[in-house]
C-alpha cells in the first residue's frame, strides 16, 4: 500500500504539472475523490491498532487539508492565465482613431472677447450690450461729435434714413449706462460695430469692439494708465511687455491716448506685423470728455470717467497669427477647425 | 500731411537727429506714419554749363555737347531736345551714381564718346518729367554738388493728423510742436507787406456771414515766362505737390509753409465786384479742373457780377483761373468758418488741401501774413506791381480773442499729478498761451488767453490735456484703479448665452460669425414675411438689407464649405437679428426689433467619417435632440411644444414651430427643397433658429425626494393609424395615472406584421409610488387603464 509520504509526493506533483482546470479537478479526484487515494487511506484506518488510529486519522487530515489549499492556489494561478491568455487573444489596434461626434470651436474673436471679459469681470466690470441700429444722437451727438465735425468722417457710416444708422463703435452703450445708471460706473461693452469700407485683408464693413468705461469720484489719468498697462500685459501674457501711450483725439475722451505695445511678434525689433516700427497700436483711451459726462446727467464737477476701446479682431489677428481679417467672416470650416 | 525735415529746421532746429525728432513728433501726438528718404543715391552729379553743340555726325537724333564743370571741359553724347548752349544741366560725371542705382561710365554712341551724362529730372530723382534734360537758373554756380545744393541729405516726414490739430497743417504749426516740445523759440522767415505800387483794386463785399474776413491785392504786370525757382519746386515736391507754374506754386507754397489757403484769380478775367454769399437754387459753376458741376444748395460761394467763381475754401472755377495768358492776379486770402464748409466738399465728391485745412480750421488771424507772403514771393519771382490790400470784415462772425480758466487743483483730479504753479506757467507760456495768476486760499486759478492758431482749445480739460502732453503722457504716473467691491447681480442671459455656445461646440458645432447685412432676394426667400430694414448707402446689393434672421447667413457659409469638398457641417451663430414692428409707421428706433437669436444648421453625415460602417445621415430629430439638449438649459423642457410649422423656406412634412407656453420662440427643420436647390446646396440641409429673451436667464432647480421603493417597469406596443403623433398617444397616457413616473418610446416601426398604413409605437412605462411598494395589482389596473384609454380614444390596439 502507498504510504502517506508516497501519496503526498505525487498529489504535489500532479497539482503543479495540472495546466488547466480539467486535468487540476482530475487531480482532486484521484487523491481526494471519494475513491482517491487518500480517502482510501482514510478508509484503511480501521485496520491501524486503535491507539495509532487518532494519530495517524490527525495526520492525513492535515495532510488533506493541505492538498485542498494546493488545489485551490493552483486553481486561481490556472485561472488567472486562463483570464490572461483571453485577453492576449483580444488585442486591438490601440493607435485607431476614437469614435464619436465631432467638437467644434468658438470663434476665435469670440474667444477672444471672452478672454477680455473675464479679465475685466473679475474685477468687477459688468458686460453690457445694447442695440447696432442706433440713432444719431447716442452714436454721435452725446459723444461729443455734432453734426458737420470732422471726426465724422472717420466713422464712414451706414444709414437707414438721417436719424438712424449702424452704430460705427460701442461707445453709444456707454452714453445709455451713463443716462440710465448713477455712478459708480464700471462697465465693459462687447459687440459689433459698423463702417463703409469695402472688404480687403485690413478692412471689414463689420468687426468688433470692446469699450470700457469707468466713472467714480476719484478716477484719473493715472488710473487709467495702471488700468491698461496690467490688461494688456495679462492680455499677452508677458510679464514685462512695454507699452506707450500716445496723445491723440477723440471727441468723446480728453485728454485721449493710443495705446501702443512693443511688437509681439519680433519683441520690438521690427517686422512685417508692425510695419517695422516696432509698436502695434492696440488701443484708444482717454478721460471722459466732461461733455459727454454732461450729456448723460452727470456732474463732471463731482465725477471724472476714464474710458477705453479695442478692437477685439486684430487682438485676435495678433494672438493666432492671422493674416486676414476676411478669414473671420468666410467661416471656412478649415479656418475655424484651427480654434478647438 | 507730408514735409521736408529741413523746411521744418529752417524755422526751428533743435540739436537732434531725424529719429529722435520722429519720435518727438509722435510721442506730442502728432503720429508719424512714415519717413523717406528725399532722393535716393546722388553722387557725382554736378551743375555744369553747356558751352557749345555739334550734331552727331551718324545720328540725327544725337547731339554732342561740350559742357563745363568749370574745373574741366567734357563731351557728352545727348539726345534732348532742350539741350541748347547757354543753360544750366546736371552732369552725371564718370562714376556717378543715379537714384535709379544707374552708374555713369565712359561710353561710345555711335562712334563717338561720351564722357558722362545729361540727366532728365526723372533720372535725377526730382519729378517724372522726362521730356528732355533739366535745366536750372543760370545763376547757380557750375561745378558744385546736385545733392549738397538741393539738399537732397532730407526726409519726407508724413504725420497723421487728428483732427482737431488744423493748426498743424503747415511747416509753421510743424514748427511751433517742435519748438514748444523742445523748448526752443522759431525763427520766422522776414517778410513785411508792401505799399500800394498801383491804384488797381478789387473791390468785395461779404454777404454771408460764413466768411467773416476777406482780404486780397492784386500784383499786376507779371512776366508768365518766369519760372518757379528750383528751391521752391524741391520744396513742394517734398510735400507731396507738383509744380505748375509760379502763380499756383506761390499760393501752395504759403499755404504749406503758414497753413493758409489762398487763391489767385486773373484779375482781367473778374467781372466787376466781387462778393461771397450763399448759393440759391440751381447754380452752377466750371471748376479748375474741368468738371462743370451743380452746387449744393446752402454752400459758400465767390462770384462776380457774371456769377460764381469758386466753391469757397473748395475750389476755383475756370472762368477765372490763372492761365498762361495772364498778366495781372488777384490773390484771395480768405478766413471760412469751419461749420460754414464742413462736409461741402465731400457733398461735391471734392476733397482739396484748402478745403481739408478750412473745415479743421485755420488760424483767424494769418491772412494778413499769408497774403504778404504770397505777394513777396511771386513778386521776387515773377515781377509785377502791387495794389493796395482789399480787406472786408463781418465783425458779427469773426472768432474773438477768448481766455480759458484752469484751475490747479483741476490739473491733478484729471491727470493725477500735482503741477506746480511755476511749472503750469512755464508751459503756458512755450505754448503762447497769456496767462493770468489768480490765488486766493480756496482756489488757485489762471486766466489763459489763447492765442488765435489754437482754434481747439476752448475749456479748461483742453488745458489740462496741454499740460499732460508737455510732460509726455509717459511722464505721467500709473497706479492700480480702486473701486468698491461692489457685487453685482450679471446679466444672467450673457452666461446663458454663453453656455449654450459652449454646448453647441461640444456636440460638434462651429461658431460662424456673417455679415449682419446681407442680400435683399435670400431675405426674401427664407423670411418672406419678415418686414425688413434696408440701408440707404449699403456697400453692394449683397450686403443691403438687415438679416431678419441668422439663417441667410448661415446657408451662405454652409454653400461656401460645400463648394470646398465639406459635406459634413455643422455651424451656429449667436447675434441681433432685425425687423420694422409696424410696417405702417415710419422708422424709428422704438419701431424696430433688434432681437438676440441663436441659429444652428446642419448637413450631412450624423457622426464624422470613421473607419467604422455607420454612415447614416442626419435627420430631423438629430437637430430637435441639439435643441432639446440647449432647452435643457433654459430648464424651459416642460413648457415647450412643438407644432407642425407653416414656414414656407422649410420642408412642410419635416418642420416644427417651437412654443413655450403658447409663445412662439422659434423654427426647426429641413429647408425645403426649392430653396435649397434655388441656394445651389447639393446636400439636404436642417436648420434651426430661436429667440434668446424667450429662453430667460434659466430658473433655480428644485429638487425633488428620490423614492426608497422600486420602480416598476412595463412595456407596451400599440398598433395605430400612422397618422397619429406620438404626442397625442403620450399625453392620453399620461393623464391615466398618477403612478406614472416616467414614459419613453423605446420603438417606432412600420412593415412586415403591421398593416399597410398602421405603424407600431414601443411605450416603455415606469411605475413609482414615493411612500411604499406598489402591488402587481395597481400597476396591472394602470395598464389596464391606458390600454384601455388608448383604444376608445385612437383606436390603437395592444401588439401581442
Amino acid at each position: 500500500m502507498a504510504t502517506l509520504e508516497n501519496i503526498l509526493g505525487r498529489a504535489k506533483k500532479d497539482i503543479i504539472s495540472a495546466n488547466d482546470l480539467t486535468s487540476l479537478d482530475l487531480t482532486r479526484i484521484k487523491y481526494l475523490g471519494k475513491k482517491g487515494e487518500l480517502s482510501a487511506l482514510l478508509k484503511e484506518l480501521g485496520k491501524l491498532p486503535p491507539e495509532e488510529r487518532p494519530s495517524q486519522g490527525a495526520l492525513i487530515n492535515e495532510q488533506k487539508k493541505e492538498l485542498v489549499e494546493l488545489l485551490e492556489v493552483r486553481k486561481l494561478e490556472i485561472r488567472a492565465r486562463v483570464e490572461e491568455d483571453k485577453e492576449k487573444s483580444e488585442f486591438i489596434d490601440i493607435t485607431l482613431p476614437g469614435i464619436g461626434p465631432s467638437t467644434g470651436a468658438l470663434h476665435p474673436i469670440t474667444q477672444v472677447l471672452n478672454r477680455i471679459e473675464n479679465f475685466f469681470s473679475a474685477v468687477g466690470f459688468s458686460v453690457v450690450e445694447g442695440p447696432e441700429i442706433e440713432d444719431d444722437y447716442h452714436n454721435f451727438e452725446a459723444l461729443n461729435i455734432p453734426k458737420h465735425h470732422p471726426a465724422r468722417a472717420m466713422h464712414d457710416t451706414f444709414y437707414f434714413n438721417k436719424e438712424l444708422l449702424l452704430r460705427t463703435h460701442t461707445s453709444p452703450v456707454q452714453v445709455r449706462v451713463m443716462e440710465e445708471q448713477k455712478p459708480p460706473i464700471k462697465i465693459i461693452c462687447p459687440g459689433r460695430v459698423y463702417r463703409v469700407d469695402q472688404p480687403d485683408p485690413s478692412h471689414l464693413p463689420m468687426f468688433h469692439q470692446v469699450e470700457g468705461l469707468v466713472v467714480d469720484t476719484n478716477v484719473t489719468f493715472a488710473d487709467l494708465k495702471g488700468m491698461i498697462i496690467q490688461f494688456l500685459r495679462a492680455f499677452f501674457e508677458k510679464e514685462g511687455l512695454e507699452i506707450r501711450f500716445r496723445p491723440s483725439y477723440f471727441p468723446f475722451t480728453e485728454p485721449s491716448a493710443e495705446v501702443d505695445v512693443s511688437c509681439v511678434n519680433c519683441d520690438g525689433k521690427g517686422c512685417r506685423v508692425c510695419s517695422h516700427t516696432g509698436w502695434l497700436e492696440v488701443m484708444g483711451s482717454g478721460m471722459v470728455h466732461p461733455r459727454v459726462l454732461e450729456y448723460a446727467g452727470i456732474n463732471s464737477e463731482e465725477y471724472t470717467g476714464l474710458a477705453f476701446g479695442m478692437g477685439p479682431d486684430r487682438l485676435a489677428m495678433l494672438r493666432y497669427s492671422i493674416s486676414d481679417l476676411r478669414y473671420y467672416l468666410d467661416n471656412d470650416l478649415r479656418f475655424l477647425d484651427q480654434f478647438r | 500731411m507730408k514735409f521736408s525735415e529741413r523746411w521744418v529746421r529752417e524755422w526751428v532746429n533743435p540739436r537732434n537727429d531725424t529719429e529722435s525728432l520722429v519720435n518727438q513728433l509722435t510721442m506730442a501726438g502728432l503720429e508719424v506714419d512714415s519717413v523717406q528718404s528725399v532722393s535716393g543715391k546722388l553722387e557725382n552729379v554736378v551743375f555744369a554749363e553747356i558751352i557749345s553743340i555739334d550734331s552727331h555726325p551718324n545720328a540725327e537724333n544725337l547731339k554732342i555737347c561740350l559742357v563745363s564743370t568749370g574745373s574741366e571741359e567734357l563731351q557728352i553724347v545727348c539726345g534732348a531736345p532742350n539741350a541748347v548752349p547757354g543753360i544750366r544741366v546736371a552732369l552725371a560725371c564718370i562714376g556717378a551714381v543715379l537714384p535709379s542705382g544707374e552708374k555713369i561710365k565712359e561710353t561710345t554712341l555711335r562712334g563717338t564718346k561720351s564722357f558722362g551724362m545729361l540727366c532728365s529730372e526723372r533720372e535725377l530723382g526730382l519729378s517724372e518729367d522726362h521730356s528732355g534734360i533739366a535745366e536750372f537758373s543760370i545763376d547757380i554756380p557750375v561745378g558744385v554738388s546736385i545733392y549738397e545744393y538741393l539738399n537732397l541729405n532730407d526726409f519726407i516726414i508724413d504725420v497723421d493728423l487728428t483732427p482737431n490739430r488744423g493748426d498743424c497743417l503747415s511747416i509753421l504749426g510743424i514748427a511751433r510742436e517742435v519748438g514748444f516740445i523742445n523748448g526752443i523759440d522759431i525763427k520766422r522767415p522776414d517778410f513785411s507787406s508792401f505799399k500800394a505800387e498801383v491804384d488797381d483794386e478789387q473791390k468785395v463785399e461779404l454777404v454771408c456771414r460764413d466768411c467773416p474776413k476777406y482780404i486780397g491785392q492784386v500784383l499786376k504786370g507779371i512776366d508768365r515766362n518766369a519760372s518757379t525757382p528750383i528751391w521752391m519746386k524741391e520744396k513742394l515736391r517734398r510735400a507731396g505737390m507738383r509744380s505748375v507754374d509760379p502763380v499756383v506754386d506761390v499760393t501752395n507754397y504759403v499755404m504749406l509753409e503758414l497753413g493758409q489757403p489762398l487763391h489767385a484769380y486773373d484779375f482781367d478775367k473778374l467781372k466787376g465786384k466781387i462778393s461771397v454769399r450763399k448759393s440759391t437754387e440751381l447754380e452752377k459753376i466750371r471748376l479748375l479742373d474741368g468738371n462743370e458741376i451743380a452746387i449744393e444748395q446752402g454752400s459758400v460761394l465767390i462770384t462776380d457780377e457774371a456769377g460764381p467763381i469758386g466753391l469757397a475754401g473748395i475750389m476755383g472755377g475756370q472762368r477765372t483761373s490763372v492761365s498762361a495768358s495772364t498778366k495781372s492776379v488777384f490773390l484771395e486770402s480768405a478766413f471760412f468758418l469751419p461749420i460754414s464748409l464742413s462736409g461741402k466738399a465731400r457733398a461735391h465728391g471734392l476733397s482739396t488741401d484748402a478745403s481739408h485745412r478750412f473745415e479743421r480750421g485755420v488760424d483767424w488771424e494769418g491772412q494778413e501774413l499769408a497774403l504778404a507772403r504770397a505777394i513777396q514771393l511771386l513778386q521776387e519771382i515773377a515781377g509785377g506791381e502791387v495794389g493796395p490790400v482789399t480787406k472786408e470784415l463781418n465783425k458779427e462772425s469773426l472768432p474773438k480773442a477768448r481766455t480759458v480758466k484752469l484751475r490747479q487743483a483741476q490739473i491733478e483730479r484729471v491727470l493725477g499729478i500735482s503741477v506746480e504753479k511755476s511749472k503750469v506757467e512755464t508751459i503756458f507760456s512755450r505754448l503762447g498761451f497769456v496767462a493770468k495768476f489768480q490765488g486766493s486760499r480756496s482756489e488757485k486759478l489762471w486766466e489763459a488767453l489763447i492765442p488765435s492758431h489754437r482754434f481747439d482749445i476752448n475749456l479748461e480739460i483742453d488745458l489740462i490735456e496741454e499740460i499732460g502732453r508737455s510732460f509726455g503722457y509717459d511722464q505721467l504716473p500709473s497706479r492700480t484703479l480702486s473701486a468698491n467691491l461692489e457685487i453685482s447681480p450679471s446679466s444672467g442671459n450673457h452666461s446663458l448665452q454663453k453656455k449654450i455656445a459652449g454646448h453647441l461646440v461640444s456636440r460638434g458645432y462651429n461658431e460662424a460669425i456673417t455679415y449682419s447685412f446681407i442680400d435683399a432676394q435670400t431675405s426674401k426667400l427664407l423670411n418672406p414675411e419678415a418686414n425688413i430694414i434696408d440701408l440707404a448707402n449699403p456697400l453692394s446689393s449683397e450686403m443691403s438689407t438687415m438679416r431678419a434672421s441668422i439663417w441667410p447667413g448661415l446657408l451662405k457659409a454652409v454653400s461656401y464649405n460645400l463648394n470646398r469638398q465639406r459635406d459634413r457641417i455643422r455651424l451656429f451663430e449667436i447675434g441681433l437679428c432685425f425687423s420694422i414692428k409696424n410696417n405702417g409707421e415710419s422708422l424709428s428706433l422704438q419701431n424696430i426689433k433688434q432681437e438676440k437669436k441663436i441659429a444652428f444648421v446642419a448637413t450631412g453625415q450624423k457622426n464624422p467619417e470613421n473607419w467604422t460602417s455607420e454612415s447614416d445621415e442626419i435627420d430631423f430629430y438629430d437637430l430637435k435632440g441639439d435643441l432639446e439638449s440647449i432647452l435643457l438649459f433654459a430648464h424651459v423642457d416642460r413648457r415647450i411644444r412643438f407644432v407642425r410649422s407653416s414656414s414656407s423656406a422649410l420642408h412642410p412634412g419635416q418642420s416644427a414651430d417651437i412654443l413655450i407656453g403658447e409663445k412662439k420662440c422659434g423654427t426647426l427643420g429641413r429647408l425645403k427643397a426649392r430653396i435649397q436647390k434655388e441656394l445651389g446646396l447639393r446636400e439636404k440641409v436642417f436648420l434651426c433658429e430661436i429667440d434668446l429673451s424667450c429662453l430667460g436667464s434659466g430658473r433655480v432647480v428644485q429638487s425633488k425626494m428620490l423614492s426608497k421603493f422600486p420602480e416598476i417597469r412595463r412595456d407596451l406596443s400599440f398598433i395605430v393609424d400612422e397618422k397619429i403623433e406620438v404626442s397625442e398617444i403620450t399625453s392620453i397616457v399620461k393623464r391615466c395615472s398618477a403612478l406614472l413616473k416616467d414614459l419613453i418610446i423605446f420603438d417606432v416601426y412600420q412593415g412586415e406584421g403591421i398593416d399597410l398604413n398602421r405603424k407600431s409605437i414601443g411605450l416603455g412605462l415606469t411605475f413609482q409610488e414615493a411612500s411604499r411598494t406598489l402591488t402587481d395589482v395597481e400597476v396591472d389596473t394602470a395598464v389596464f387603464n391606458i390600454v384601455d384609454n388608448l383604444r376608445t380614444k385612437l383606436g390603437a390596439e395592444l401588439r401581442e
